[in-house]
């Protein structure tokens, strides 16, 4: 092999292939793998070697490919995720022992996770987990909670993974191939190829005004394209989520309400738009606000909302005041969380070509056509001008439901006629996309002799940032959320989203319910140590069960399994809590204590409409197609909504070929958010699988046992019949479209009514080992019970269950965005693969009234109850009650010595 | 934009005397430039002849200044290297430890540098080279501040020594997380024990202070006391070698409360290596 590429050029082995290709020297090796060298599974998360998604093999070594210049690669043998899953038979063993424990999610962080996996593999030696984590622990996963990553690599083996099957079946993820052989492609990795580059220019300050100065000369001194601002944009400059909180702007005119917020974006060539000189903008910092303390007397955010009140919500029920008065027992509170990051391993992205009258947008998203309708809104075209064909998402979480990075791609390809593309940065997106509310609660719950819940008070202010976003619906979500799942015959909840100089809080995992549990759940085991009842009892005794109707008067003859999910714990709760006695006796300088706490979720929107479409055809070759528009993100809809299809059609999944979201070709299944997928769109594909085969059994005058066969043409076996039915025709032959939307009622000025067809509940217990002297927390085990109505595919239920979990062990030790001091991933710090103990997920199945088979939402259920377990497990561990997260280790220390 | 790839010492020096900056593992450098574009002309320093590796000096030891930390922890060393090599492991990540050197890792000068605390322990001099001559200076002198550094224009930290040295050491990092985690506090130690007494203790700690910092007071007072007494002269030393201040991470209570607690911890990992080491 030659060492020597000519001048300009790089000469390397990439996966077995000499190549030599031309680049900068000093370019990040990722860039010239990704951009020049078009390995694409090379996936870049931070830039700065935080994440571990670009890891790389160079002769040998796993590298983060994005610290390494690129010239130091001259002559080295570099390998990555695709090269050796075809070529290394440990990747590809390792690549189907992912697919068969679903170690891939959203599949970001899934080439990291294997080129690092397969070094420790090759060295062969002693597998424990201890040397998986040691091996695996700088990169990060935002998905999965690691466990089935440290599962899949200590069982690298051949065996296949389960293929086939229908409703309960553990079926390895139909689209998960290509997260594990390296062919899926994200945001970035579907750039048109020449594209000019989006680069946006952001306000450093948290509030300011600006004036630009010369653009034309700065255009054309740096060579760009275009300057884009406020005044370029064809339609109304503001976009939003909620109906009538459509209240961000693409471009802020005149000041900013946070730093972080777009005034500008150039366009140029991807060497123009690096090499650039500094924009042109005069800043002029004004007083600011970033907590609602001090909001209310500072200048409005929003005009027409007095005191900064964005909204607030109630749900009042009985006479909480009165109630309280006469509890015999009642304990209070004061709790708080911070500004939580989404923090998915693939920052937004988008790219855009103009298409005639209409625009094409590829980007990685939760909401297909809202972002359609947000985009048309602000080009002033109609939605049907505007395509939005989603690429492979890595991550969400809630964020990538509102428009980020698509809008200026769109505004640049319609001006310039041209394919243009955006990847924001680590930094860029952590400054301005949605973050989880912070939360300021104060509760006071009453209890009788019998220890019996008599009244529940709830007061919670939320720092909804600069705009709207999902605030409203955080709001409106929490009120009803907060007294938990248990039976609060007095309550009264009060919500009020207060808008501050900081980026926006919008949709995260539970909007708003994990922050209102850290408050209740606490101070149920306060309330349980005062009456001196076991704490798992004391929720045994006050949860709702079938027939007990809720804070907002709804009552669940079927499926309200808290009941169930309490008294699958009980065995791990007993041996936890003599397991800890024994530790501790044992132990003085470290404490184990045993924390419980529970959820509950209402899946889909809040008393409003939210309805999904499902699209099924046969061709006239016999192939079937599924359209299926519940974007996976990494949660697992694509399989689990084909399960259901297969299932309610009656043929083997194999059958199926997945047409994914995209506006133009498959219909609307909502958003993939509030846990509504597969409750929703679950119920729509199951509706269309019922219809497709009604009409076909009906072609073929068959009874309803008949068995159905795709086999190039479409064959019915009914007993002894064997009919064929004709096929015929362009597009489909056979088609059906079936739409589904959850019952509800509006809810009245009590805040009474039926917001949601379906709950979802759970309960988890947290072992977690406090070490006295520096109030670290280590987390020795996770048991979670989890009534999800009917589990689909139990492998994907406890895949959610283990990243909801690593999410609330997040949100309870360590993670907290300042805005302008912890803008990447080494202050911003979520779990590593350390961080994460061994969760042992316990699926109840008490089915539903109303979930298709019986199957509930799950993906923000499983993130609620962990954070107070922990806090409750800290608590027990050492008397020392964590009020304000998160509990790092100088809060847990400070609680301790404050005994 | 170049990139210069020296394979001699000389060739290095002249390139970076023509402005040229140096780059090791990139672990730091890259980081740095955010979304900036690279500097215009990168010395790489890997390649250069005797420049990778750890080799016997006399009766110490070199650590060539292209050194990267997973040199260090499959290098053979004896039983007082024990903390640089706890360190090693617990620099950022596997992939940052194949690149990162531990050169780099003192150049940067970060108060959290995790090797600055054990190469303080083994009482290391730094070697900088430049086509002028090389100059050599104690580990404590050379980081002067945060980001902050001796090195001149066109100087590279081309080798560090460490002398003899007996005993066994350890090393502990306290941070919110277990891997990719800038330490809160961290402390080194090497310790020698001869019947049951200190015979010698020296002890360090990062994050305490705009730089690692040796903690000679509590050393005095540890030398020639019985091993077990170490935990009562911590408990009862307050740090004035330190100063720690509030950041993201933690406050500088925590940090002087902690510091104490990592010390004892640390002291007593190397007492116990040492008594096994002995018997």
């Amino acid at each position: 092999m030659s060492l020597d590429a000519p001048n300009g050029h790089i000469g390397l082995t990439l996966n077995g292939a000499e190549i030599t290709v031309p680049a900068d020297s000093t370019m990040r090796l990722s860039e010239l793998l990704r951009e020049v060298a078009g390995a694409k599974d090379v996936k870049v998360g931070c830039n700065a070697g935080d994440c571990g998604a670009c890891t790389v093999l160079v002769d040998g070594n796993p590298v983060c490919a994005c610290l390494m210049a690129a010239g130091q690669a001259q002559g080295a043998v570099v390998e990555t995720q695709s090269g050796l899953v075809a070529d290394d038979p440990i990747a590809e063993r390792l690549a189907q022992s992912f697919q068969r424990h679903q170690a891939a999610q959203c599949g970001i962080c899934t080439p990291g996770m294997m080129v690092a996996a397969v070094a420790l593999l090759r060295r062969g030696g002693a597998l424990t987990s201890e040397a998986v984590e040691d091996a695996l622990g700088g990169v990060l996963c935002r998905c999965t909670g690691y466990r089935k990553i440290i599962a899949a690599v200590l069982d690298a083996s051949d065996t296949a993974p389960l293929a086939e099957g229908g409703v309960g079946a553990p079926i390895a993820r139909l689209d998960g191939w290509p997260k594990v052989n390296g062919a899926e492609r994200f945001g970035d990795d579907v750039a048109p190829e020449g594209a000019l580059v989006v680069r946006v220019i952001r306000s450093p300050f948290h509030r300011a005004s600006f004036a630009f100065g010369d653009l034309d000369k700065y255009r054309e001194d740096n060579g760009l394209e275009r300057i884009l601002l406020a005044a370029d944009v064809p339609g109304e400059n503001c976009f939003g989520t909620i109906p009538g909180f459509e209240d961000q702007p693409m471009f802020a005119e005149g000041e900013t309400r946070f730093k972080g917020e777009a005034i500008a974006a150039v366009v140029g060539s991807t060497e123009a738009v690096e090499a650039m000189q500094a924009f042109p903008v005069d800043w002029t910092e004004l007083p600011s606000v970033t907590t609602p303390d001090g909001a209310g007397d500072a200048a409005l955010l929003h005009e027409n909302r007095a005191g900064n009140v964005m909204c607030r919500g109630i749900v009042r029920r009985g006479d909480a005041a009165a109630a309280l008065a006469e509890a015999p027992h009642r304990v209070a509170g004061d709790f708080s969380t911070g500004f939580i990051e989404h923090g998915y391993i693939e920052p937004e992205a988008a790219s855009a070509i103009r298409v005639g009258d209409r625009l094409e947008i590829r980007c990685c998203t939760q909401a297909p056509f809202m972002n359609r309708d947000g985009i048309a809104r602000l080009m002033g075209l109609a939605p049907e001008a505007i395509r939005i064909n989603p690429t492979a998402t890595g991550g969400g979480f809630g964020s990538k439901l509102d428009l980020t990075a698509q809008p200026y791609v769109a505004l640049a390809a319609w001006l310039l006629n041209r394919p243009v593309r955006i990847t924001y940065s680590r930094t860029e997106s952590l400054m301005s996309s949605t973050k989880r509310h912070p939360s300021e609660v104060h509760m006071e719950i009453g209890c009788d002799a019998e220890g019996r819940i008599t009244a529940a008070q709830f007061d919670g202010v939320f720092n909804t940032g600069a705009y709207a976003s999902w605030g409203p619906t955080v709001a409106n979500r929490v009120p009803i959320h907060a007294s938990g799942p248990y039976l609060t015959p007095h309550y009264e909840a009060k919500s009020v989203g207060i808008h501050t100089n900081t980026a926006p809080a919008g949709a995260f995992r539970g909007f708003g319910v994990p922050q209102s549990a850290v408050a209740q759940e606490q101070l149920y085991d306060i309330m349980a140590d005062r009456l001196g009842i076991d704490r798992l009892e004391f929720r045994l005794r006050n949860c709702l069960r079938n027939g007990d109707p809720t804070v907002t008067g709804q009552v669940f003859e079927r499926g309200m399994g808290i009941d169930a999910c309490l008294e699958a714990l009980k065995p791990s709760w007993d041996e936890a809590l003599a397991e800890c006695a024994a530790f501790n006796g044992a132990h003085e300088g470290r404490k184990r204590g045993v924390g419980i706490a529970s959820g509950w979720y209402g899946c889909g929107n809040t008393s409003i409409s939210n309805p999904s479409t499902i699209r099924a055809g046969i061709t006239a070759e016999g192939q079937l197609f599924l359209h299926q528009g519940a974007v996976d993100i990494g949660q697992g809809s694509n399989t689990v909504i084909t399960q259901i299809f297969a299932q309610a059609l009656g043929v083997p999944v194999a059958d199926i070929t997945l047409v994914g979201a995209d506006t133009d070709v498959t219909p609307d299944a909502g958003k993939t958010s509030a846990s509504r997928q597969t409750y929703i769109t679950g119920n729509a594909a199951r509706l269309c699988g019922e219809a497709l085969r009604a009409q076909i059994l009906r072609l073929g005058n068959v009874s309803n046992d008949a068995v159905i066969s795709l086999d190039g043409g479409l064959t019915l076996t009914d007993g002894e019949a064997t009919v064929t039915v004709p096929l015929m025709g362009e597009g489909y032959a056979i088609e059906a479209v079936e739409s589904y939307d959850p019952p509800t009622t509006p809810l009245d000025e009590n805040g009474q009514g039926d917001p949601y067809a379906v709950f979802g509940t759970a309960a988890q217990l947290c072992v977690a080992e406090v070490d006295l002297a520096l109030g670290t927390t280590k987390l020795i085990r996770i048991v979670a019970a989890h009534d999800v109505g009917r589990a689909i595919n139990p492998l994907l239920v406890e895949g959610q269950v283990e990243g909801g979990v690593a999410q609330g062990i997040g949100l309870a030790l360590m993670e907290e965005f300042l805005p302008g001091r912890t803008e990447n991933l080494h202050d911003y710090l979520i779990p590593t693969i350390g961080d994460v103990p061994p969760i042992d997920t316990l699926i109840i199945e008490s089915g539903d009234m109303h979930g298709p088979y019986g199957a509930k939402g799950l993906g923000e259920h499983c993130l609620i109850p962990t954070a107070p377990a922990v806090l409750n497990a800290i608590a027990h561990a050492t008397g020392a009650r964590i009020h304000h997260l998160p509990a790092t280790p100088d809060r847990v220390r400070a609680a301790i010595r404050a005994l | 934009m170049p990139l210069h790839r020296p394979e001699t010492l000389s060739e290095a020096l002249s390139l970076l005397a023509g402005g040229g900056r140096a780059l090791g593992g990139g672990t730091d450098l890259y980081p740095a430039l955010r979304d900036g574009p690279p500097p215009a002309d990168l010395v790489d320093l890997m390649n250069v002849a005797g420049l990778r590796g750890v080799s016997r000096d006399g009766n110490g030891w070199r650590i060539g200044g292209a050194t990267t930390w997973t040199d260090i922890l499959r290098a053979d060393l004896p039983p007082a290297f024990d903390g640089l090599k706890q360190a090693s492991r617990e620099v950022g990540s596997v992939q940052i430890q194949n690149a990162g050197t531990v050169a780099g890792n003192l150049c940067n000068a970060s108060p959290a540098a995790d090797g600055v605390p054990a190469l303080l322990t083994l009482e290391a001099d730094v070697e900088l080279s430049s086509q002028t001559g090389t100059r050599r200076m104690p580990l404590s002198q050379f980081i002067t501040g945060p980001r902050r550094t001796e090195l001149a224009q066109g100087e590279i930290l081309s080798a560090i020594f460490i002398p003899e040295t007996t005993g066994s050491g350890a090393f502990l990092k306290l941070g919110a997380r277990r891997y990719l985690v800038i330490s809160i506090a961290m402390v080194a130690a090497v310790v020698e024990i001869r019947e049951g007494l200190i015979v010698s203790a020296k002890l360090a700690a990062g994050s305490c202070a705009p730089v690692a910092q040796r903690l000679r007071g509590l050393e005095a007072q540890l030398v020639g006391k019985p091993a077990h007494d170490a935990a009562a002269i911590i408990t009862a030393h307050d740090f004035p070698e330190l100063a720690p201040i509030d950041d993201v991470r933690a406050p500088a209570e925590y940090r002087r409360d902690a510091v104490a607690a990592l010390t004892l911890r640390t002291l007593n990992a190397a007492i116990s290596k040492e008594t096994a080491h002995v018997a």
